[in-house]
């Protein structure tokens, strides 16, 4: 189904109306909401990513912080152990992660499915206890804090400021990307590899530029991470984290391209909020993710697109 | 340069031994884990929580029955029982209504349970470490080429073999291992023949959680009982199966004395880096045979 000009025009004021009014809103807001829409946006962009593997290439990425904790990890070193100007980090997170996708990929695109995402816990698992153990340089178990941010991005507003700028501008062009050529090839890989392959598509390799994308966002949203709270630990990196993950990606519905963001959203409040009253925020979150299971399985947005869809165009519904 | 600086002959043997007590638990919870995954097709993340529950229980029974060696006893016995009936309800309560599902939910699911049980065992025990002690008989310890070896480590090795016959009589020569193995392979097959498939792949994963319960009760006098020991042996596990090939119960056994031995050795080598030597052999197993060493059932 492709798009005709006409809806592409909609999407793009719809899309401008909304970054306009992200833009107006730290004057109306807290300093902590303000954070707090940094953490989203943070959180969002690192969910998107996952769901370029996940959702659009049909990769089981289990674990998907490990780019994201080696992104904030790289940019936290780079600020503090060189005397760099600070944008040479930002510039190198993101490779740093697409170095270790690449790493990582190339060993886990051999295999199929389960064995691919089980594999791929097992080598972020050894990156995640080199840096839990490394001590003298990571500073393991304490992480990082007190990370000096350049000038500009220092206060919370204009932190802010560069995590939006930086989030549409990745979602901008992960959004080409979904909608390229190549995009249509990584789905159509993961609807059928086999017949792609017969197709003469190199199915390996475009899972592996799959995985190497989303890596590299991953890397951005890592950095960014880095400016929204100022400090790096291991957790970052932790398998439990990637889970987390995949629960925005289905909270907010895979196979919509803003579905994670809003997921990302909601699990970032919903923490932020029951963690006010109870200490016990993970057992909320499990019965969420039971019910969304047997409920919701298409995701919040996923759930809305497909009745909005089925009531306009009922012959949605066969197709 | 010298890699293995002063390492006598006996240390290297007393950490090897080590090793192969660390291994027995190790094989105890993987042989679960495989045993689920095999027949049911669920990567039951929760199979850590499940351990970690067990080592809790066997700590308050233990304590219950006023400690000493009745208690250590009645603990080891009851605690897995105690996991695997908190299995069953699971299963039979959500699970077996989940079957269909791709592998994926089925993940998430089990994560779901993780973070429940997770949070359930902070609100009963709190969040203070407990230890337990093992029964006087199997306190103190031997002397293996002049260095101590603690007798409740022999009482593991020991323990380790008779469960992997026990799971190798009941694969082979039991009804239900035989049923359970036919399900693996091909359950509509097995539900024609008019079999109830709902209730084998019940017994299966009670019997794979009681497995995952036993190994907490095992381990409990060994080590500190803490939150968050669920991480740790979830992690570990997945890659033995994985290594071991999903399903083979040899294939587990296979998997956790490569991981615990190289674990053990490289404590020996490195400290600081002995977390990574059991990682790196696993990348090397699956860069070499990507499907495991011994043949998976799937």
């Amino acid at each position: 189904m492709s798009a005709s000009p006409k809806t592409d025009w909609k999407k793009l004021i719809w899309a401008l109306m909304g970054v306009a009014v992200f833009f107006v809103l730290p004057n109306f807001l807290s300093r902590f909401s303000i954070y707090l829409m940094a953490l989203i946006f943070t959180t969002g962009l690192l969910a998107t990513s996952l769901n370029m593997v996940l959702g659009y290439g049909g990769m089981y990425q289990f674990h998907h912080a490990v780019f994201y904790g080696f992104g904030a990890y790289t940019t936290a070193l780079f600020l503090t152990k060189t005397g760099l100007p600070g944008w040479v980090a930002f510039v190198c997170a993101p490779l740093a992660s697409a170095l270790l996708s690449l790493l990582i990929g190339l060993i886990c695109v051999r295999l199929s499915k389960l064995y691919f995402g089980m594999f791929q816990i097992s080598l972020g698992s050894l990156v995640w206890a080199i840096i839990y153990r490394w001590y003298s340089f990571t500073h393991g178990d304490d992480g990082i804090h007190g990370i000096p941010v350049p000038d500009l991005i220092a206060s919370g507003k204009s932190a802010y400021y560069f995590a939006l700028i930086v989030l549409v501008v990745c979602l901008m062009i992960m959004y080409r990307i979904v909608e390229s050529p190549f995009g249509r090839i990584f789905q159509g890989v993961r609807d059928n590899p086999e017949r792609s392959e017969a197709v003469g598509v190199n199915v390996r390799k475009h899972q592996l530029v799959g995985m190497i994308i989303g890596g590299t966002f991953a890397g951005v949203a890592g950095s960014l991470f880095v400016v929204v709270e100022g400090s790096v630990f291991p957790d970052l990196l932790f398998w439990t984290l990637s889970l987390e993950i995949l629960i925005m990606c289905l909270l907010g519905g895979w196979f919509t391209f803003l579905g994670p963001l809003f997921g990302a959203a909601i699990i970032v409040l919903l923490r932020t909020f029951v963690g006010i009253y109870t200490e016990y925020w993970t057992i909320v979150l499990g019965i969420v993710l039971m019910l969304l299971i047997f409920f919701l399985p298409e995701g919040v947005l996923g759930y809305i697109i497909t009745r909005y869809r089925s009531r306009r165009n009922p012959k949605f519904q066969e197709g | 340069m010298d890699l293995l600086p002063n390492i006598s002959l006996a240390a290297f043997c007393q950490q090897l031994l080590v090793g192969l007590s660390r291994t027995t638990i190790l094989f105890i919870v993987a042989s679960g884990l495989s045993l689920v995954l095999g027949v049911l097709r669920i990567p039951n993340v929760a199979h850590g929580s499940l351990y970690m529950i067990g080592a809790f229980l066997a700590y308050t029974i233990a304590s219950a029955a006023g400690g000493g060696t009745f208690g250590f006893w009645l603990a080891l016995v009851l605690a897995p029982l105690g996991v695997a009936l908190i299995s069953l309800a699971v299963e039979r309560g959500l699970f077996c209504r989940l079957y269909e599902r791709e592998h994926l939910m089925l993940l998430l699911f089990t994560f779901a349970f993780t973070l429940v049980f997770g949070d359930l065992v902070k609100l009963v025990w709190g969040s203070d470490f407990r230890s337990m002690n093992a029964p006087t008989s199997l306190q103190g310890s031997f002397d293996v080429l002049g260095f101590p070896f603690p007798k409740y480590n022999l009482f593991l090795l020991i323990i380790g073999p008779i469960v992997a016959l026990g799971l190798w009589w009941l694969t082979n020569k039991t009804k239900i291992g035989k049923i359970a193995k036919a399900a693996a392979v091909d359950r509509e097959m097995v539900a024609a023949v008019g079999i109830n498939v709902s209730w084998v792949f019940a017994s299966v994963f009670v019997i794979g959680c009681f497995l995952a319960g036993l190994g907490g009760a095992l381990v409990a006098p060994t080590q500190n009982i803490t939150q968050g020991m669920d991480h740790g042996i979830i992690i570990e596990t997945f890659l033995i199966v994985i290594i071991g090939g999903l399903g083979n119960i040899w294939g587990a056994l296979l998997g956790a004395l490569i991981f615990g031995l190289t674990d053990a050795i490289g404590i020996l080598i490195f400290p600081q880096f002995a977390i990574v030597f059991p990682y790196v052999a696993v990348i090397t197993v699956l860069m070499l045979r990507p499907k495991g060493l011994l043949k998976s059932v799937w």
